[in-house]
């Protein structure tokens, strides 16, 4: 795959190592679980590269990685491969911190996405257009919204189209207009996430199962993972690392 | 004597063999896009590739024409807005000043052809987007954005390559003129213009191909909604921003269509750079 990029694990060594690589929602935590995972086990190489869940998910069935990472649910010619939910990622509706509203239903939010809302007066805010961030077709994160939120309906083809949860955030901070979706993890006060259906987004409302709008990470192997890669993934899912999880901004896979 | 020519004989073998090999990585990448591009361009029809507008690749719609409609608008703004200011730049530079600025301006000007994409790209996202949006209204990431900063971008070609057929013009052209009686801009509009016509033009093709070759700019400024804009003030996706955008998560056929994409790219920038050698083939002697 060429889109693959080798990131740095700080040691240059000669050894391939454990190459774990695939969907850049998952990237950062996982970068953060090898280098705690490498601290402890001095002498094992874990190699995590980006590139996208769909690529993440080939070079695990072409054993170019011996862990594929996909923040989105496998599709059906996919189920071939072995999948365990590492995390849970939330999901965050976010508008403009200065924008008046501070919740939305599901149908409000379908219908602004889908383009049948297109002014926030309607909403009972200010009288402008609505700018609707979106993401990429085919990316994670806009897969798991069409399936909670969208369901049957369209994002508006209208809509800005971003690349990643970091750019769909700095136009929502620019933008008293816009609205967009990102990674629970990743909102900070420059946004404002909105309540959704009336529930507030936090790990709290989602332990108690409140808050809705999440989706899984997964580790995919191909066949039953190697030793060296099933003993990463046990690291991954200990209660030590789901707790670290929980402090990076993901929810846990565990449960008390 | 025999082992001077055997030596000559292998390092030509071997620069042969190195020009060989650049031209082969074109004759392989043509190969591999077509080779991947093409069979679902087939098996969907062509004419649903080229005049669909409807671009849902999770749902087998593969419809670029909001994306070719896009990078032709984009570039086309990029035009309207860099020949003028190119030409006159370099109108400026080679009849109008003298060759002390000139010699400190060019290598200014070429400087900005060694900035990278991403810092235009940047500037564009803090600076003019949301000037843009304050003043004019809309969410600022919009087709005159990009094609703002496309036009910067293109400038360093047109000024480069016009200066240099403004100067390949025989000095006695221009002492001609003078010696007529024409004033400078009579001499420049009606004899420097018209000698260095087909220079000039290949410069602003050779500017298009730049324009509509770009990638990480236009991600960054231009919303990439994938619908045709209907004002300066919307959103456009064009070609390339189309692959860039999705090839990261795109799997079996959807990534296919992007190498579709490519292909259609490929064409119009195989075409530009024909008329371009087409055209400065004919300049004067």
């Amino acid at each position: 795959m060429l889109f693959v990029f080798v990131s740095d694990c700080g040691r240059g060594s000669a050894q391939r190592g454990l190459v774990v690589a695939g969907s850049t929602s998952v990237q950062p935590f996982a970068d953060h679980w090898a280098e705690v995972y490498m601290r402890e086990n001095p002498g094992r190489v874990v190699n995590v590269q980006g590139g996208g869940s769909s690529a993440g998910i080939q070079a695990a069935r072409e054993g170019a990685a011996d862990i594929g990472m996909s923040s989105r649910e496998l599709k059906p010619d996919e189920k071939d491969l072995l999948e365990v939910i590492v995390a849970w990622d939330g999901l965050a509706i976010i508008i403009h911190p200065r924008n008046p509203i501070e919740e939305l239903s599901l149908e409000q939010v379908q219908n602004i996405f889908a383009g049948n809302i297109n002014n926030w007066d309607i909403l009972g805010g200010s009288g402008h257009l609505i700018t609707v961030v979106t993401r990429e077709e085919g990316s994670g994160t806009r897969g798991a919204f069409q399936e909670m939120v969208m369901k049957g309906s369209r994002v508006s083809r209208a809509a800005i189209v971003q690349d990643s949860n970091g750019t769909v955030r700095e136009i929502v901070a620019n933008d008293p207009n816009s609205i967009g979706y990102i990674s629970l993890g990743l909102v900070n006060e420059k946004v404002k996430a909105v309540r959704f259906e009336g529930i507030e987004a936090n790990f709290e409302n989602i332990d108690q199962k409140k808050y809705r709008l999440i989706r899984p990470f997964l580790f995919v192997t191909k066949g039953p993972p190697k030793a060296a890669a099933q003993d990463f993934i046990n690291f991954v899912l200990s209660r030590p690392t789901q707790e670290m999880v929980r402090h990076d901004g993901l929810i846990p896979v565990f449960k008390e | 004597m025999t082992r001077l020519e055997r030596n000559e004989k292998l390092i030509r073998l071997a620069l042969l063999l190195v020009a060989f090999s650049a031209v082969s990585t074109l004759v392989i990448i043509t190969i591999f896009i077509f080779g991947e591009g093409t069979p679902v361009m087939f098996k969907y029809g062509l004419k649903k590739f080229l005049l669909s507008l409807d671009w849902f690749p999770l749902e087998k719609s593969y419809g670029l024409l909001p994306m070719i409609i896009g990078s032709l608008f984009v570039t086309a703004g990029a035009l309207v807005i860099g020949v003028p200011f190119g030409l006159a730049c370099a109108i400026v530079l080679t009849e109008f000043s003298s060759k002390r600025l000139r010699r400190i301006l060019k290598p200014i000007i070429e400087l900005l052809a060694g900035i990278p994409s991403v810092v235009y790209g940047f500037i564009g996202v803090i600076i003019l987007v949301p000037f843009i949006r304050d003043r004019l209204g809309g969410p600022g990431l919009s087709v005159l954005a990009a094609s703002i900063i496309l036009g910067i971008m293109i400038l360093p070609t047109i000024i480069s390559i016009s200066i240099d057929s403004l100067q390949a013009v025989p000095r006695s052209y221009r002492e001609g003129s003078i010696a007529l009686g024409a004033t400078r801009w009579q001499t420049t509009r009606m004899v420097m213009f018209p000698a260095a016509k087909s220079g000039i033009i290949a410069s602003i093709i050779l500017g298009m191909g730049r324009a509509i070759g770009e990638t990480m700019a236009v991600i960054m400024i231009a919303g990439n909604a994938a619908v045709i804009p209907r004002s300066l003030l919307d959103p456009v996706r064009t070609l390339t921003s189309n692959i860039a955008l999705e090839m990261g998560y795109a799997a079996g056929e959807h990534r296919e269509a992007l190498f579709a994409t490519g292909v259609i790219l490929f064409i119009i920038i195989m075409v530009l750079n024909t008329i371009a050698n087409l055209t400065s083939k004919r300049r004067i002697p």
